[in-house]
C-alpha cells in the first residue's frame, strides 16, 4: 500500500521510538501536522517560538541521553531554529531537526518562506539532508538518527519539501543503515592505552581532567572506578559536571575561567595529565602559551580525532569511545605487569593540593544583609537534596549554579557551554521535565536571560510543566557588568536592565505562581514552599546583591595560575 | 608548507560546498581546488592545494575526514606523487609574434588547439611551476587570456586512492 511522505515520516518517528516532538506549524509542514493529528504515539509539544522547540528537544536529549526531535516550518521557522541548532552543535547533542521546505519545483525561485536551509545550517550541524524524493524519506530519517547518536553526537537537519510530504510510495523502514563514508571508532588502540598506563604509573603529580564526553558517552561509572583506583585528583569542565561525584574528596571542582583555585593550580602544575572527553577549550586552559610554560605529558581520550591536538599538542592520543577506552584501561591496570601509582609522590602532591584547597576560593560574604546569589544556590542544593535536574541560562548565575550546586550524577546539569546561548534555560527545562515527569526540574536564570524565551511560560501552562524557576535578579547583565568593572573602567554601557517587568505579576498572568524574595532570611523558606508545590510552576524572583562578581576569574589572555581571587 | 590533498567524496549535490565551507569557516587556505566524477559515478575526486603549518595540515585532514560526505582523504605530498595542471592561453599571433608563439608552444610542449588570423589558443599541461614559467617567458602584452584548472594529483606506483 502506498502512503504519503508525511505519513511515512511520522511512521519513521514511531519506529525510532520518539515519544515527544517539539514543534511549531506552518504552511510547509501542514501535511506532516495532519498525520501527527491522526495518531497518538508521538506526542507533539507546541512551543511559542521555534528557538524554544530546538532548545526543548535539546534539554530532552541532555536529560535522557536519547535523540531529541524538533519540527519547524520553512523560512522563518528555520531561521528561528538556527540558534537552537548551533547551541546543540557546539555541545555535541544528539538531535534530529525536521524542517519544512517549499515544494521542489519552487526551490530557487525566492518562493514565499523559502530559505536555503541546507546552506544556512551547514556550518552548525553534524550533517544535513534535503530529501527530494518521497522514496528517500525512510532511509534518510534512519541515517539521521544514526548519525545524531553515534560517534561524536550532534544535530542533524532533515529538510523536506512540501510536495515530497504529499507524494506517495510504499513504506518500509530499513533495519540497519550503512554508510561507507562514516564509521566512528569505538575501541581505543590497545598499544596506546598501554603507553598511557605506563605514563600514569610513573606520574608524580598526576591530574585527571574530564569533560562533556564522559556524560555523552555514559561513562561515569567507569570514570569513578578509574579515579578511585588511581587515587588521583580529578577536575571537570563545565560540561562534564556530575560525571564524577562533586562530594568525593578526590574532586577538585570545576576548572577554567571560573574554576576553583585548586583545580586550576593542579592543572597547571601536574606532570601527567589524563584528559577524558574534553576539548581543551579556551575557557578552560586560558592562554595556551602560559599553559606550556610548565612541562607535562598529556594523554587525551576522545572519540573525535579532530578534538585531539587541536589547541594543545598531546603525547598519547587515544581515539575511541570513552566507555570502551576506560574499561580497557582499568582492565590493563589490574594486570600483573601494570605496576602501581607512586604512593609517596602522590602523598606529597595531595599535600600541595590541600594547601591550594585551603585557600577556599569560592568563599563569599555570608553576613551580608543583601541576598548573595551563591547562598541561594547553596540553599537550592540543600532543599532539593542535590537531586534536581538543573538547567541554566547564561551569565553569572550559570557560573554560580555550576560552582555551588554540587552535582553527584551525570545529566543533572544542563547548560549551554559552547555557544553560551541566553534563552536556553527555560525551554531546555521543559524538555528535561518531559523526559523525567516525576523528577524535580529547576531552571536557574537571570532577569536578562529569562526575557529571551519568556513566552515559554505559556507552553509550561499548556502542558502543566511544574518547573521551578530560580531567577537571580541583579538588575544587570551581571556577567557583562563584571567585565566592564574589571576591564572597561566601570563604564556599564548598556548592561543595566531598566524597565524590568514585575516578574510575580508576569508569572501570574501566564497562570503560574510568582514570588519575590528580598531578604536573605526568606530564601530558604521560599524555596521550601516552592518545592512543596509539586504540580505548579513557581517563578522565584530573588532580588540579589547587584555588585556581586564571580570568582575566581582568569582574565582573557592570562594563564591558569593567574586567577583573580577574592 | 604547500600540500596537495586528494579526496574521494560522495557525488552528491552539496558535497562540494561542505568542503569549501569547511575551508572558509576555519580560515584554511585554498590555493586551488578541482573536482570531477570518477569512473565510479557515485564518487567524485577532489584535489585541493593548500598550505599551512604541520598543525594546520593535521587539522585539515581530520576535519575533512569528519565530513559525512567524505569517503577518503590522502595527503599526496606525504609521499611520491605526480601533479599536473592544464592551462589554456590565448595569445596574440600577428606579425613576428605568430612565429614566436608557435616556437614557445613547442619549447613548452604545448599544443596550439585553435587558430584565427589574429590569435592562437595554446594548451599546456604540467606542474604549476612549468605553467608559471611559460607565462613568464612570453611577453605580457601578447597574452590575451588565460585559464587554469588548478592541480590534479595522483600517487606514484602502489599509492592508490580507491575504495
Ligand atoms: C559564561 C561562560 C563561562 C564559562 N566558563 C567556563 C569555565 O570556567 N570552565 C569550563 O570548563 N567551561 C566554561 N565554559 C564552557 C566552555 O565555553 C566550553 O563549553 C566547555 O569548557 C567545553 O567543555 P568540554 O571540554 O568538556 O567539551 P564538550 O563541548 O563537552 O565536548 C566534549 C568532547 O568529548 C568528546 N566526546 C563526545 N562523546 C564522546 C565519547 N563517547 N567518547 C569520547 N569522547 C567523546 C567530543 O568529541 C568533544 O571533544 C563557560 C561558558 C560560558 C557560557
Ligand atoms: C543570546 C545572547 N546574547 C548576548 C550574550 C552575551 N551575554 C553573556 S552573559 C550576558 C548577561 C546575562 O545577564 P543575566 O541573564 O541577567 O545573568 P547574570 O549575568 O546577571 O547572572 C550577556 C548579555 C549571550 N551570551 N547570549
Ligand atoms: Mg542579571
Amino acid at each position: 500500500m502506498e502512503i504519503s511522505g508525511a505519513e511515512i515520516l511520522v511512521r519513521c518517528l514511531q519506529e525510532e521510538g520518539v515519544d515527544h516532538l517539539f514543534g511549531y506549524p506552518g504552511g510547509a509542514v501542514l501535511f506532516i501536522y495532519d498525520e501527527l493529528f491522526k495518531q497518538n504515539r508521538v506526542k507533539h509539544i507546541l512551543v511559542r517560538h521555534e528557538q524554544a522547540a530546538v532548545h526543548a528537544a535539546d534539554g530532552y536529549a541532555r536529560a535522557s541521553g536519547r535523540v531529541g526531535v524538533a519540527l519547524v516550518t520553512s523560512g522563518p521557522g528555520v531561521t528561528n531554529a538556527v540558534t537552537g541548532i548551533a547551541t546543540a552543535y557546539m555541545d555535541s547533542i544528539p538531535m534530529v531537526i525536521i524542517t519544512g521546505q517549499v515544494p521542489t519545483h519552487a526551490i530557487g525561485q525566492d518562493a514565499f518562506q523559502e530559505v536555503d536551509t541546507v546552506g544556512i545550517t551547514r556550518p552548525c550541524v553534524k550533517h544535513n539532508f534535503l530529501v527530494k524524493d518521497v522514496r528517500d524519506i525512510a532511509t534518510t530519517v534512519k541515517k539521521a538518527f544514526y548519525l545524531a547518536a553515534t560517534g561524536r553526537p550532534g544535530p542533524i537537519v532533515v529538510d523536506i519539501p512540501k510536495d515530497v510530504t504529499a507524494a506517495k510510495c510504499k513504506f518500509e523502514y530499513p533495519e540497519t543503515v550503512e554508510m561507507r563514508s562514516y564509521s566512528p571508532v569505538t575501541k581505543g588502540h590497545a598499544g596506546q592505552i598501554k603507553k598511557a598506563l605506563s605514563l600514569l604509573m610513573k606520574a608524580e603529580r598526576p591530574m585527571i581532567y574530564t569533560g562533556g564526553g564522559v556524560v555523552l558517552g555514559e561513562a561515569s561509572k567507569e570514570l569513578s572506578q578509574l579515579v578511585r583506583k588511581l587515587g588521583f585528583p580529578c577536575t571537570s569542565t563545565l560540561m562534564g559536571l556530575g560525571a564524577f561525584p562533586a562530594s568525593d574528596a578526590q574532586f577538585l571542582g570545576m576548572l577554567g575561567m571560573h574554576g576553583t583555585y585548586e583545580a586550576n593550580m593542579a592543572m597547571q602544575h601536574c606532570d601527567v595529565l589524563l584528559a577524558i572527553g574534553a576539548r581543551f577549550d579556551d575557557r578552560v586552559i586560558g592562554n595556551p602559551k602560559h599553559f606550556f610554560d610548565e612541562k607535562r605529558k598529556i594523554i587525551h581520550i576522545d572519540i573525535d580525532p579532530s578534538s585531539i591536538s587541536k589547541r594543545v599538542r598531546v603525547d598519547v592520543p587515544i581515539v575511541g569511545n570513552v566507555k570502551d577506552v576506560l574499561q580497557e584501561l582499568t582492565k590493563q591496570m589490574s594486570g600483573a605487569a601494570a605496576g602501581k601509582p607512586d604512593a609517596a609522590a602522590l602523598k606529597t602532591w595531595w599535600a600541595q593540593i590541600e594547601l591550594w584547597r585551603a585557600r577556599d576560593s569560592l568563599k563569599y560574604d555570608r553576613s551580608s544583609t543583601l541576598i548573595k546569589p551563591q547562598y541561594v544556590i547553596q540553599k537550592l542544593h540543600e532543599v532539593t537534596r542535590g537531586e534536581a535536574y538543573v538547567t541554566s541560562d547564561v551569565g553569572q548565575h550559570q557560573m554560580w549554579a555550576a560552582q555551588f550546586y554540587k552535582f553527584e550524577k551525570p545529566r543533572r546539569w544542563i547548560n549551554s557551554g559552547g555557544l553560551g546561548t541566553m534563552g536556553f534555560g527555560m525551554p531546555s527545562a521543559m524538555g528535561a521535565q518531559l523526559a523525567h515527569p516525576k523528577d524535580t526540574v529547576v531552571c536557574v536564570t537571570g532577569e536578562s536571560s529569562i526575557m529571551m524565551c519568556i513566552q515559554e511560560l505559556s507552553t509550561c501552562k499548556q502542558y502543566r510543566l511544574p518547573l521551578k524557576i530560580v531567577s537571580l535578579n541583579n538588575r544587570y547583565m551581571g556577567m557583562v557588568r563584571q567585565w566592564q568593572e574589571f576591564f572597561h573602567g566601570n563604564r556599564y554601557a548598556e548592561s543595566y536592565m531598566d524597565a524590568l517587568p514585575d516578574f510575580v505579576k508576569l508569572a501570574e498572568s501566564f497562570g503560574h505562581i510568582g514570588v519575590r524574595i528580598e531578604k536573605p532570611g526568606d530564601v530558604e523558606g521560599a524555596l521550601v514552599e516552592a518545592f512543596k508545590r509539586k504540580n505548579d510552576l513557581v517563578f522565584m524572583d530573588f532580588v540579589t546583591d547587584q555588585a556581586e562578581n564571580v570568582y575566581p576569574m582568569i582574565p582573557g589572555g592570562k594563564g591558569l595560575s593567574e586567577m583573580i581571587l577574592v | 608548507m604547500r600540500h596537495i590533498i586528494s579526496i574521494l567524496l560522495e557525488n552528491e549535490p552539496g558535497a562540494l560546498s561542505r568542503v569549501a565551507g569547511l575551508f572558509s569557516a576555519r580560515g584554511y587556505n585554498i590555493e586551488s581546488l578541482t573536482v570531477a566524477p570518477t569512473e565510479d559515478a557515485t564518487l567524485s575526486r577532489m584535489t585541493i592545494v593548500t598550505s599551512g603549518s604541520d598543525d594546520v595540515i593535521e587539522q585539515i585532514n581530520k576535519q575533512l575526514n569528519k565530513l559525512v560526505d567524505v569517503v577518503k582523504v590522502i595527503d599526496l605530498s606525504e609521499g611520491e606523487h605526480i601533479e599536473r595542471e592544464l592551462m589554456l592561453v590565448k595569445v596574440r599571433a600577428v606579425g613576428k609574434d605568430r612565429e614566436e608563439m608557435k616556437r614557445m608552444a613547442d619549447i613548452f610542449r604545448g599544443r596550439i588547439i585553435d587558430v584565427t588570423d589574429r590569435d592562437y589558443t595554446i594548451e599546456l599541461t604540467g606542474s604549476g611551476s612549468k605553467l608559471d614559467a611559460f607565462l613568464k617567458a612570453v611577453s605580457r602584452d601578447v597574452i590575451l587570456e588565460t585559464v587554469r584548472t588548478g592541480a590534479s594529483g595522483i600517487g606514484r606506483g602502489d599509492r592508490v586512492l580507491k575504495l
